[in-house]
Protein backbone atom coordinates (compact mmCIF):
# COMPACT_ATOMS: atom_id res chain seq x y z
CA UNK A 1 0.00 0.00 0.00
CA UNK A 2 2.83 2.27 1.25
CA UNK A 3 4.80 1.66 -1.51
CA UNK A 4 1.90 2.19 -4.15
CA UNK A 5 1.51 5.76 -2.79
CA UNK A 6 4.63 6.19 -3.41
CA UNK A 7 4.76 5.66 -7.44
CA UNK A 8 1.55 7.81 -7.72
CA UNK A 9 3.73 10.02 -10.01
CA UNK A 10 5.17 7.31 -11.83
CA UNK A 11 1.46 6.50 -12.30
CA UNK A 12 0.37 9.47 -14.17
CA UNK A 13 3.38 9.29 -16.39
CA UNK A 14 3.17 5.38 -17.39
CA UNK A 15 1.19 6.44 -20.83
CA UNK A 16 3.88 8.74 -21.88
CA UNK A 17 6.95 6.86 -20.74
CA UNK A 18 5.23 3.94 -22.38
CA UNK A 19 5.27 6.08 -25.54
CA UNK A 20 8.99 7.38 -24.92
CA UNK A 21 9.73 3.67 -24.76
CA UNK A 22 8.59 2.54 -27.52
CA UNK A 23 9.90 5.11 -29.54
CA UNK A 24 13.67 4.33 -27.97
CA UNK A 25 12.92 1.11 -28.77
CA UNK A 26 11.74 1.51 -32.48
CA UNK A 27 14.77 4.06 -32.80
CA UNK A 28 17.10 1.29 -31.77
CA UNK A 29 15.91 -1.28 -33.74
CA UNK A 30 16.38 1.05 -36.44
CA UNK A 31 20.34 1.92 -35.99
CA UNK A 32 20.82 -2.03 -35.20
CA UNK A 33 19.43 -3.52 -38.27
CA UNK A 34 20.99 -0.31 -40.14
CA UNK A 35 24.33 -1.71 -39.08
CA UNK A 36 23.08 -5.42 -39.54
CA UNK A 37 22.75 -4.68 -43.36
CA UNK A 38 26.11 -3.21 -44.35
CA UNK A 39 28.12 -4.89 -46.56
CA UNK A 40 30.59 -6.93 -44.49
CA UNK A 41 34.29 -6.19 -45.16
CA UNK A 42 36.00 -9.20 -46.94
CA UNK A 43 38.80 -10.13 -43.97
CA UNK A 44 36.40 -11.89 -41.99
CA UNK A 45 35.04 -13.96 -45.09
CA UNK A 46 38.75 -14.26 -45.74
CA UNK A 47 39.48 -14.90 -41.91
CA UNK A 48 37.12 -17.96 -41.95
CA UNK A 49 38.34 -19.44 -44.71
CA UNK A 50 41.79 -19.29 -43.27
CA UNK A 51 40.93 -20.96 -40.37
CA UNK A 52 39.33 -23.84 -42.43
CA UNK A 53 42.12 -24.32 -44.58
CA UNK A 54 44.48 -24.76 -41.30
CA UNK A 55 42.07 -26.60 -39.82
CA UNK A 56 41.41 -29.26 -42.81
CA UNK A 57 45.21 -29.19 -43.49
CA UNK A 58 45.48 -30.20 -39.98
CA UNK A 59 43.03 -32.99 -39.84
CA UNK A 60 43.71 -34.78 -43.51
CA UNK A 61 48.11 -35.21 -42.63
CA UNK A 62 48.84 -32.04 -44.76
CA UNK A 63 50.52 -34.47 -47.08
CA UNK B 1 33.60 -41.04 -47.86
CA UNK B 2 30.82 -40.24 -45.11
CA UNK B 3 33.61 -38.82 -42.85
CA UNK B 4 31.71 -38.56 -39.48
CA UNK B 5 29.28 -36.60 -41.37
CA UNK B 6 27.36 -36.22 -37.62
CA UNK B 7 30.02 -34.03 -36.31
CA UNK B 8 31.08 -32.37 -39.74
CA UNK B 9 27.09 -31.50 -40.21
CA UNK B 10 26.91 -29.80 -36.38
CA UNK B 11 30.09 -28.03 -36.25
CA UNK B 12 29.30 -24.61 -34.71
CA UNK B 13 32.18 -23.33 -36.51
CA UNK B 14 30.09 -23.76 -39.52
CA UNK B 15 27.48 -20.85 -38.14
CA UNK B 16 30.08 -18.38 -37.45
CA UNK B 17 30.02 -16.86 -41.19
CA UNK B 18 26.01 -16.35 -40.47
CA UNK B 19 26.71 -15.05 -36.85
CA UNK B 20 28.98 -12.10 -38.14
CA UNK B 21 26.58 -9.48 -39.04
CA UNK B 22 24.80 -9.25 -35.57
CA UNK B 23 27.94 -9.42 -34.09
CA UNK B 24 29.45 -6.58 -36.01
CA UNK B 25 26.54 -4.61 -35.21
CA UNK B 26 26.93 -5.41 -31.80
CA UNK B 27 30.27 -4.38 -32.09
CA UNK B 28 30.08 -1.20 -33.96
CA UNK B 29 27.18 -0.10 -31.12
CA UNK B 30 29.70 -0.95 -28.30
CA UNK B 31 32.75 0.82 -30.26
CA UNK B 32 30.99 3.50 -32.23
CA UNK B 33 34.12 3.14 -34.62
CA UNK B 34 33.59 0.72 -37.30
CA UNK B 35 37.58 -0.24 -37.37
CA UNK B 36 37.17 -1.27 -33.93
CA UNK B 37 34.66 -3.03 -34.48
CA UNK B 38 35.82 -5.09 -36.78
CA UNK B 39 39.20 -5.76 -34.33
CA UNK B 40 36.64 -6.74 -31.89
CA UNK B 41 34.60 -9.28 -34.20
CA UNK B 42 37.76 -10.34 -35.47
CA UNK B 43 39.32 -11.22 -32.32
CA UNK B 44 35.75 -12.76 -31.12
CA UNK B 45 36.13 -15.02 -34.22
CA UNK B 46 39.48 -16.09 -33.53
CA UNK B 47 38.38 -16.96 -30.10
CA UNK B 48 35.51 -18.56 -31.00
CA UNK B 49 37.37 -20.74 -33.65
CA UNK B 50 40.32 -21.94 -30.88
CA UNK B 51 37.71 -22.23 -28.05
CA UNK B 52 35.01 -24.08 -30.06
CA UNK B 53 34.98 -27.02 -27.56
CA UNK B 54 33.62 -24.53 -24.75
CA UNK B 55 30.68 -24.33 -26.79
CA UNK B 56 27.30 -26.34 -25.71
CA UNK B 57 25.33 -26.82 -28.48
CA UNK B 58 22.60 -27.25 -26.59
CA UNK B 59 22.64 -23.17 -25.77
CA UNK B 60 22.43 -20.48 -28.27
CA UNK B 61 25.73 -19.42 -30.59
CA UNK B 62 24.58 -16.15 -30.99
CA UNK B 63 24.59 -15.30 -26.89
CA UNK B 64 27.71 -17.25 -26.63
CA UNK B 65 29.32 -15.09 -29.31
CA UNK B 66 28.28 -12.17 -27.69
CA UNK B 67 29.51 -12.67 -24.64
CA UNK B 68 33.39 -13.32 -26.03
CA UNK B 69 32.30 -10.13 -27.85
CA UNK B 70 31.24 -7.91 -24.56
CA UNK B 71 34.18 -9.72 -23.23
CA UNK B 72 37.03 -8.85 -25.67
CA UNK B 73 35.44 -5.26 -25.83
CA UNK B 74 35.39 -4.62 -21.55
CA UNK B 75 38.84 -5.71 -20.90
CA UNK B 76 40.55 -3.36 -24.07
CA UNK B 77 38.26 -0.56 -22.73
CA UNK B 78 39.78 -1.20 -18.89
CA UNK B 79 43.17 -0.70 -20.74
CA UNK B 80 42.46 2.19 -23.27
CA UNK B 81 39.04 3.87 -21.58
CA UNK B 82 40.13 7.46 -22.34
CA UNK B 83 41.11 6.60 -26.27
CA UNK B 84 37.46 5.01 -26.36
CA UNK B 85 36.11 8.01 -24.99
CA UNK B 86 37.84 10.36 -27.90
CA UNK B 87 35.81 8.66 -30.30
CA UNK B 88 32.68 10.21 -29.82
CA UNK B 89 30.36 10.50 -32.41
CA UNK B 90 32.82 8.57 -35.43
CA UNK B 91 30.08 5.75 -36.25
CA UNK B 92 27.20 8.91 -36.41
CA UNK B 93 28.57 10.48 -38.60
CA UNK B 94 29.64 7.33 -40.90
CA UNK B 95 26.11 6.98 -40.72
CA UNK B 96 24.79 10.39 -42.40
CA UNK B 97 25.98 10.20 -45.46
CA UNK B 98 22.93 11.38 -47.82
CA UNK B 99 20.84 14.12 -46.67
CA UNK B 100 17.68 13.21 -47.48
CA UNK B 101 14.52 13.94 -45.44
CA UNK B 102 13.62 15.91 -41.90
CA UNK B 103 13.30 12.28 -40.45
CA UNK B 104 17.08 11.43 -41.37
CA UNK B 105 18.39 14.09 -38.98
CA UNK B 106 15.83 12.77 -36.21
CA UNK B 107 17.61 9.74 -36.90
CA UNK B 108 21.21 10.81 -36.67
CA UNK B 109 20.38 12.61 -33.53
CA UNK B 110 19.17 9.58 -32.22
CA UNK B 111 22.60 7.95 -33.42
CA UNK B 112 24.55 10.49 -31.69
CA UNK B 113 22.68 10.90 -28.21
CA UNK B 114 22.68 6.96 -28.41
CA UNK B 115 26.76 7.54 -28.96
CA UNK B 116 27.13 9.59 -25.67
CA UNK B 117 25.14 6.75 -23.16
CA UNK B 118 28.09 4.96 -21.57
CA UNK B 119 29.20 1.47 -23.07
CA UNK B 120 27.49 -0.12 -19.94
CA UNK B 121 23.80 1.27 -21.07
CA UNK B 122 24.63 1.08 -24.86
CA UNK B 123 25.21 -2.46 -24.77
CA UNK B 124 21.73 -3.29 -22.69
CA UNK B 125 19.92 -1.23 -24.98
CA UNK B 126 21.08 -3.18 -27.88
CA UNK B 127 21.31 -5.90 -25.99
CA UNK B 128 17.23 -5.82 -24.82
CA UNK B 129 15.70 -3.35 -27.06
CA UNK B 130 17.08 -4.22 -30.47
CA UNK B 131 18.95 -7.44 -31.31
CA UNK B 132 15.57 -9.45 -29.35
CA UNK B 133 17.28 -11.16 -26.60
CA UNK B 134 15.61 -11.68 -23.14
CA UNK B 135 16.19 -10.02 -20.24
CA UNK B 136 17.49 -13.63 -18.78
CA UNK B 137 19.77 -14.09 -21.85
CA UNK B 138 21.29 -10.60 -21.36
CA UNK B 139 21.86 -10.94 -17.82
CA UNK B 140 24.02 -14.24 -18.72
CA UNK B 141 25.88 -13.06 -21.11
CA UNK B 142 26.88 -9.64 -18.85
CA UNK B 143 27.29 -11.67 -16.10
CA UNK B 144 24.58 -9.86 -13.86
CA UNK B 145 20.94 -10.65 -12.15
CA UNK B 146 18.27 -10.13 -14.31
CA UNK B 147 16.58 -7.44 -12.06
CA UNK B 148 20.16 -5.26 -12.53
CA UNK B 149 19.24 -5.77 -16.74
CA UNK B 150 15.68 -4.42 -16.03
CA UNK B 151 16.62 -1.10 -14.01
CA UNK B 152 20.54 -0.56 -16.33
CA UNK B 153 17.97 -0.91 -19.11
CA UNK B 154 15.39 1.56 -17.69
CA UNK B 155 17.72 3.91 -16.47
CA UNK B 156 19.56 3.84 -19.95
CA UNK B 157 16.23 4.42 -22.00
CA UNK B 158 15.65 7.53 -19.30
CA UNK B 159 19.18 8.55 -20.37
CA UNK B 160 18.27 8.87 -23.75
CA UNK B 161 14.85 10.35 -23.56
CA UNK B 162 17.41 12.78 -21.63
CA UNK B 163 19.66 13.70 -23.83
CA UNK B 164 16.91 13.61 -26.89
CA UNK B 165 14.91 15.72 -24.74
CA UNK B 166 11.89 13.51 -24.90
CA UNK B 167 10.96 14.03 -20.79
CA UNK B 168 8.21 16.88 -21.76
CA UNK B 169 6.56 14.45 -24.27
CA UNK B 170 8.29 16.00 -27.27
CA UNK B 171 7.66 13.80 -29.95
CA UNK B 172 10.56 13.51 -31.45
CA UNK B 173 10.49 11.45 -33.81
CA UNK B 174 7.05 11.85 -35.71
CA UNK B 175 7.69 11.13 -39.31
CA UNK B 176 10.24 9.34 -39.14
CA UNK B 177 8.98 5.54 -39.90
CA UNK B 178 8.76 4.17 -42.88
CA UNK B 179 11.06 6.78 -44.81
CA UNK B 180 13.99 6.62 -42.99
CA UNK B 181 14.42 3.29 -42.50
CA UNK B 182 14.01 3.24 -45.68
CA UNK B 183 16.67 6.38 -46.09
CA UNK B 184 19.02 4.13 -43.72
CA UNK B 185 19.00 0.74 -44.85
CA UNK B 186 19.42 2.03 -48.47
CA UNK B 187 22.85 3.94 -47.57
CA UNK B 188 23.85 1.10 -45.36
CA UNK B 189 23.35 -1.32 -48.59
CA UNK B 190 25.35 0.98 -50.37
CA UNK B 191 27.76 0.22 -47.85
CA UNK B 192 28.77 3.90 -47.78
Amino acid sequence: MGIGMMKKDKNEDAPKRQAIREQIDENLKRVYSATLNEELPDRFRELLAQLKGKEDAGRGGAA
Amino acid sequence: MSTAPGLAASDPRDRLAGAIPKLRAFAISLARDSAKADDLVQDTILKAWSNIEKFDPATNLDAWLFTILRNTFYSSLRKIRREVQDSDGVHAAALSVKPAHDGRLAMQEFQRAFDKLSPEHREVLILVGASGFSCEEAADMMGVAIGTVKSRASRARKRLAELLHLEDGEDMFSGTDGATQAVVLRTAAAGF
